[in-house]
């Protein structure tokens, strides 16, 4: 079921079936048959550790969200709260649990906190008058959640917003817990790296918590060599920009939630003679995107100009397989083809899920709105006309675009220029608050605190320099077969992958002045480990953290370098979320909108 | 040899080991009550207590000795008249005293705490049993109005009254016991002929089966050490076995039952009045034999202590223990026997005496392929023995047998010799605790090194964890936080013991430094508790005791070091709870993490709080961001007023663009109210641009004249703006006369761009009003791409033929192409 955990360098079932286990473990706890009420932000994730069948092996007969008033009726011993650790959700369940035992109902209640405890709201839950009705408080570490062979995600959407905004650490901590527990499974990672203030923070949590573990030595041998802290506002550019690795067109467009995309019903309906056009589904179809499925394996992280000549090699693969069928005379020959059909169909399901898929994206990439969009981010990445109020800018704000758009390109303007002139900074503040209301001043205000708006101050523009000396524009891009990490923005190289890039060569001693720029102290810290298990030095593998966020576009990066024969190591990705441009930005907004294209 | 203190008793060996000579110096067991615990635990005596004794002036005197019988502790009994003392699972001692008051002492003699049997045992307790079960120790009560109350754990205290036993009044009691077997207590009792069974809430009368009908009344009865069998000793001298459900006879089970699992003791005292000897003596069963033991010479008094796998007799000089002799000894050391352990050990003797016989014994075992058996008898035996004489001569033989084997784990023969080391040392006569292999298995290590460290042996259980590897912080860590503990009891400057401990622990693992300053703040040293926290690595450690000593400010720093915010939120609801709101401000300012938290917090909990909060920083630009939120929750005229707080605290943040954009927006809420009322249609919330466009919709055009120029909407926009509202309104009139008014400042493509969304879409249209505008180039170029002859003739019409020459040309050309299609 979740096969393609394992098969990357470094085996994540591990760290599922810790979670799994230690899942099972609680449920069995609470003796009898039981219902979940769930905190529903919890079920995306959680759906990524166990089904449902796990679930009702252990007796789960019912599942509800969690709601205010009163439980639904339920012939249950046990009700589970699985809630994440919130006052506003102790006092939901306070009113829950009051209401049931007004109805002298004889249920026993649990709750599992995720991914931790907190003595904060069980004092709440006292206040309430309600935590002695409790038999189980319990807590269910879920941090770092495998995401697929190669990644791993806390699922924390607030996350850079909390630490960048509201000085609230609480993720950070949670990602520190999280790196003990995948050092506790996979060993001690002896070299540590990293950049930015958060990153430090993570850093010197570890190496605390390490010493209250003093003693309970690690005996087991590093599967990662490094650790590599990033901070996401070291790199603020790159998820402003528009991904155009394949993956990453599929998150812009339609979102990619807990693994899943929801897409268009429209070009998934299998034509079968003889029905005509019935009524046509109007429910999204919802289909499920990991490296399990070999073609999206193969395609997802390769610019979408590639896809297409793959997409169709594969299609002829795939019909000339079926037309083997003729060539089978014997019986034994028959036999062989038969035993390959089931594969040979999946193979061509997924391969129609994924033309469609294509065909979707390829009407909007191809729109003249997209170019344009695409073109202005590319000016600004090269450092062009990047002072100046921009008339594409403009425009899109007369014709009343999507704000995020808007916001995701002034942000990049400004970004690429170190903050902007009072002047064009007031102009487009300006013209956003009397386009789309006045409202949108605390999400503005948001922005400057986040650093994403700045005003330029009297120090020189350094993205330049940045630029130049991390080569972060590439103009002889090859889509199609690259050469380079830059392919995923078709020129742009991001950022942060870059600084990992050259963390394994030439190192960063080479770049001191670059990221010296860039904000937050970079550090480098050694774990000791035990004698004896010190590895060799080839088969490096590297464990990137994204404090605040990654992209598709920068996963496709990292990738594309773990398998570049020079490259000399591998890695595995960590994030406190997988974000795109509009799922961040609005993660800052004070007031929600509908996102662009 | 070794067979000499066996006896032989119709069908199986027991033997009797010599445990120690008593260390004590006590003139009798005789008018004192007893009670030793098992696994070879301590002995409890308290002289002169009851009865007899009530008349006199002098007072009772408690004794606790080692089982060797080295004195541990002994104190003269202050308190109320004890009916009856007994050992928990954890070696304290349980004193129950007629009143119903339980007090607990442990090992050394210090109190430890007390609980009551319920108001009803009040002074009249005539009988107390103390029981266990798994990790669990109960006591059972009978008053003088012949009631029972049990507590089946003395570490919960919850008090269970037993009902009525009807009759019990005048037909008495004669003789009761109390069976614990998973998590049920219950009571078998004996009154006249008939037996009871008594549990939380019945009393069943209870026919024994198979039982001689001559039987009117029980003399005794006992149940086996796991409470799984019952024994009735009657008034016609015999004694009935059985399950202890009083079911099933035990005579049917003999085969079933292993030995261990059926030791019963018979203490038959001079109270039971047997018939024909006065001389009281002491009745010993297993499962199919009854033993009388010693034919006690010396007018002594001897206890009984049963165990898992035998009895141990304690009498004022000596302590010994009988058992049966376990199979595989037997199977040994029997004369003549020829099993693979006792031709081994035979080998081994003569190898040692450098005899050719040596060869011939192993030979002997090697053809029958026995030697891994003869190994694994040899070194099991070696367990049952108690003799480091035997032990090892037993290991030497199984140390020989293995060397002929090649892929024999040594797993077995290690463990078995680091063990009976350690079983060794613990049976050493000054440490006391004659434990069997047998009942130290079924014991664990880490209850062994519990025994020890409550009689402060700590090197020794030191010394037991290291050579038995246990993982460090059950072992080592364990046993050093109990010294660290017992240590802050001490005298000693607060220095000096911090300074010792810290030496001693450093940085071992599982060592809880926060237990250990939580007991020095319980025996009140506050000063030495916090030195010892800040040995604590673990800050969700400290914390917690940090609060409960009132060191709010130290817990706010140990909480924000920790990086945990569920800690630093738990401290700062503290202070706000303690502190006065200046000091609690005040004190948040010194730790941004705190305070950035505390303002989360509010904001999601305590709305006003969080403005104070602002004021009291001079955060201007967050409180005016405040109030712009809180406008949005009020009513139009409120938000006014607050959205004048808003500029006012914009202006003093010296944020020049808010408030004057805040200003903007106060007067366009005007605006629009003021329109709301006139036109009675929906524009409050609308942004600017909205409003204008709705405002254009309507036809409104004085009104969105006078937005543009109050708001100064830069043409472009307002160009835009106007364009798409008169396109969707389909108002090409104004539309043209707008597009005619002054130049364009988006070109005139925008206008196709707004024609070809709107729902009026006809390049007729677009042509001809780009034609009135004189943008023929335009038309042209959209005829061209469209290449309908139509709208190419509709162009051609219009133009000069003479100026634009190339034009015609072009659109002659795209005319001609179209028409071959």
């Amino acid at each position: 079921m979740a096969a393609h955990l394992s098969y990357g360098r470094v085996n994540l079932n591990v760290l599922r079936e810790a979670a799994r286990k230690e899942l099972r473990e609680f449920l069995d706890r609470c003796a009898g048959s039981k219902a979940i009420v769930w905190d529903e932000y919890l079920t995306g994730p959680f759906g990524l550790i166990a089904q449902y069948s796990l679930l009702k092996e252990h007796e789960v007969e019912k599942m509800f969200t969690l709601k205010p008033g009163s439980l639904p009726p339920a012939d249950v011993k046990n009700i589970i709260f699985f809630v994440r650790p919130k006052l506003e959700i102790m006092d939901i369940i306070a009113g829950n649990v009051k209401s049931e035992v007004k109805q002298r109902s004889h249920r026993d209640f649990h709750i599992l906190f995720v991914p931790r405890r907190s003595l904060l709201c069980e004092q709440r839950l006292e206040e309430q008058g309600v935590l002695g009705s409790f038999i189980n408080i319990d807590q269910y570490i879920l941090d770092l959640i495998p995401y697929d062979g190669d990644l791993l995600s806390m699922e924390s959407e607030s996350a850079f917003r909390e630490c960048y905004l509201e000085n609230d650490q609480t993720s950070l901590y949670h990602a520190a817990k999280g790196l003990m527990t995948l050092q506790a499974l996979y060993g001690t990672i002896p070299q540590i790296y990293g950049k930015g203030e958060c990153a430090r923070h993570v850093a010197n949590m570890m190496l605390r918590m390490k010493r209250e573990f003093a003693g309970s030595q690690n005996q087991i041998l590093p599967v990662f060599d490094t650790l590599l802290l990033l901070d996401r506002n070291v790199d603020l550019l790159t998820p402003l920009a528009t991904q155009l690795t394949y993956e990453g067109l599929i998150d812009e467009i339609y979102g990619i939630t807990n693994g899943y995309a929801k897409l268009p019903p429209e070009k998934f309906i299998q034509k079968k003679q003889g029905e005509g056009g019935k009524d046509l589904p109007t429910e999204p179809k919802k289909l499920q995107l990991n490296s399990a499925e070999e073609l999206y394996a193969e395609i997802r992280d390769k610019n979408f100009n590639a896809v297409g000549a793959v997409l169709s090699k594969k299609a002829k693969i795939i019909s000339a397989a079926f037309e083997e069928r003729h060539n089978a005379k014997t019986v034994g020959e028959i036999k062989q083809f038969v035993s390959q059909l089931p594969h040979m169909q999946a193979a061509r399901s997924s391969l129609a899920n994924h033309t469609s898929i294509a065909e979707l994206i390829k009407d909007i990439t191809t729109s003249e709105a997209f170019f344009d969009n695409l073109t202005v981010e590319q000016e600004f990445m090269t450092g062009v006309d990047t002072d100046k109020v921009n008339t594409y800018i403009e425009d899109c704000i007369a014709q009343k675009d999507p704000l995020i758009k808007i916001l995701r390109l002034v942000c990049m303007q400004s970004v690429c220029n170190n903050g902007l002139k009072q002047k064009v900074l007031d102009y487009y503040k300006r013209e956003i608050l009397q386009t789309y209301g006045y409202e949108h001043i605390l999400t503005l205000n948001n922005l400057e605190k986040a650093g994403l708006l700045k005003l330029q101050t009297n120090a020189r523009n350094n993205y330049p320099t940045i630029r130049k000396t991390l080569k972060l524009w590439m103009d002889d891009v090859n889509e199609q077969n690259p050469n380079d990490i830059s392919y995923v923005y078709s020129g742009y190289a991001p950022l942060s992958v870059r600084l990992a890039q050259i963390l394994v060569r030439p190192g960063w001693r080479s770049i001191e002045e670059v990221l010296k720029m860039l904000p937050g102290p970079h550090f480098e810290e050694r774990q000791q480990l035990p004698s004896g298990l010190h590895k060799k030095r080839e088969n490096r593998t590297t464990l990137i953290f994204f404090l605040g966020g990654v992209t598709y576009a920068e996963i496709a990066a990292l990738r594309f370098l773990s398998q570049m024969e020079e490259g000399g190591t591998e890695y595995i990705i960590a994030s406190t979320k997988l974000i795109n441009g509009t799922s961040w930005i609005k993660s800052l907004m004070d007031k929600l909108e509908a996102p662009p294209f | 040899l070794l067979q000499q203190n066996w006896n032989w008793n119709s069908l199986l060996f027991s033997r009797k080991t010599d445990l120690y000579e008593m260390g004590w110096n006590i003139g009798g067991l005789r008018d004192c009550l007893i009670a030793a615990a098992p696994y070879g635990g301590p002995i409890a005596l308290l002289k002169g207590s009851q009865r007899s004794e009530r008349s006199h002036s002098a007072r009772p005197v408690l004794e606790m000795y080692t089982s060797s019988g080295v004195p541990l502790a002994n104190f003269p009994w202050k308190s109320g008249i004890v009916v009856d003392i007994g050992w928990t699972v954890s070696d304290y001692l349980l004193c129950i005293q007629e009143n119903g008051t339980v007090l607990i002492y442990d090992i050394l003699g210090n109190y430890c705490r007390h609980f009551n049997m319920g108001s009803e045992s009040q002074n009249s307790v005539t009988e107390a049993k103390v029981f266990h079960s798994a990790y669990r120790t109960g006591v059972a009560i009978l008053t003088k109005a012949y009631r029972f109350s049990v507590v089946t754990n003395i570490d919960d205290q919850k008090i269970w009254r037993l009902p009525d036993v009807p009759g019990l009044q005048t037909s008495g009691l004669s003789c009761w016991t109390v069976i614990s077997q998973d998590r049920q207590t219950k009571l078998v009792l004996a009154s006249g002929r008939n037996i009871y069974v008594l549990d939380n809430d019945s009393c069943t009368s209870v026919t024994v089966p198979g039982l001689d009908p001559d039987v009117s009344s029980y003399f005794h009865m006992s149940a086996s050490f796991n409470y799984k069998y019952l024994a009735l000793y009657t008034n016609t001298g015999c004694i009935w076995m059985g399950t202890s459900n009083l079911k099933v006879p035990l005579k049917y089970m003999i085969l079933k039952c292993s030995y261990y699992s059926c030791i019963m003791v018979f203490k038959i005292s001079s109270r039971c009045r047997r018939p024909r000897s006065q001389q009281p003596s002491v009745v010993l069963m297993w499962d199919r034999l009854l033993l009388v033991a010693g034919k006690n010479n010396e007018n002594d008094e001897l206890y009984l202590v049963p165990e898992l796998d035998g009895v141990r007799i304690i009498g004022s000089k000596s302590h010994e223990f009988l058992h049966e002799v376990p199979a595989t000894c037997e199977e040994i050391f029997k004369i003549a026997s020829m099993a693979p352990g006792a031709l081994l050990l035979e080998a081994h003797k003569e190898y040692k005496k450098e005899s050719q016989k040596a060869d011939e014994y192993l030979r002997e075992i090697k053809d029958q392929n026995l030697l891994p058996t003869a190994v694994e008898q040899c070194i099991e035996a070696a367990g049952f023995e108690c003799e480091p004489e035997t032990q090892k001569m037993l290991l030497r033989a199984a140390s020989f047998g293995k060397s002929f084997l090649s892929n024999f784990s040594p797993e077995k023969f290690v463990t078995m010799c680091r063990e009976l080391r350690v079983l060794n040392a613990v049976r050493d006569y000054t440490v006391g605790m004659p434990l069997t292999y047998v009942q130290f298995s079924q014991l664990t290590v880490q209850v062994l090194i519990d025994r020890l460290v409550f009689r402060r042996l700590y090197p020794l259980a030191i010394e037991i964890c290291k050579h038995l590897k246990i993982r460090e912080f059950q072992g080592v860590s364990h046993v050093l936080k109990h010294w660290a503990c017992f240590k802050v009891q001490q005298k000693d400057p607060d220095e000096d013991i911090a300074h010792a401990i810290n030496q001693k622990l450093g940085d071992t693992a599982g060592i809880s430094y926060s237990e250990i300053a939580a007991k020095a703040y319980e025996c009140g040293r506050p000063e030495l508790a916090i030195m010892l926290l800040d040995f604590e690595p673990q800050s969700g450690e400290q914390v917690p005791l940090l609060l409960k000593m009132k060191r709010g400010q130290l817990a706010l720093n140990k909480a924000i070091e920790s990086g945990d915010t569920d800690l630093v939120y738990t401290v700062v609801m503290y202070l706000k709870n303690e502190m006065n709101r200046r000091d609690f401000f005040l004190t948040l300012r010194k730790h941004p993490v705190a305070l950035s938290l505390y303002r989360q917090f509010c904001k999601h909990q305590e709305q006003d709080t969080l403005k104070d909060l602002y004021n009291q920083e001079d955060d201007h630009q967050e409180l005016a961001n405040f109030y712009v939120q809180e406008s949005y929750q009020e009513k139009v005229e409120v938000r006014v007023a607050e959205l004048q707080k808003a500029v006012d605290e914009y202006s003093k943040a010296r944020n020049e663009f808010a408030a004057k954009a805040t200003e903007e927006q106060i007067k366009l809420l005007k605006f629009q109210r003021k329109l709301q009322d006139e036109t009675d249609k929906p524009y409050v919330d609308h942004s600017l641009h909205d409003t204008v466009y709705n405002l254009l919709l309507e036809g409104s055009h004085r009104h969105a004249e006078q937005l543009y120029k109050d708001f100064k909407i830069p043409d472009k926009r307002y160009w835009w703006l106007k364009i798409s509202a008169l396109a969707e309104k389909n108002d090409w009139e104004e539309l043209e006369k707008f597009s005619k008014s002054k130049k364009s400042p988006i070109g005139y493509l925008a206008f196709v761009e707004v024609f070809s969304i709107s729902e009026q879409f006809n390049y007729l249209i677009i042509l001809s009003f780009l034609m009135s505008l004189r943008e023929v180039e335009q038309a042209a170029d959209i005829a061209i791409e469209r290449k309908n002859e139509n709208d190419l003739n509709l162009v051609l019409s219009r133009c000069n033929q003479s100026t634009d020459r190339s034009l015609v040309e072009r659109l002659n050309k795209a005319r001609s192409g179209a028409n071959k299609k």
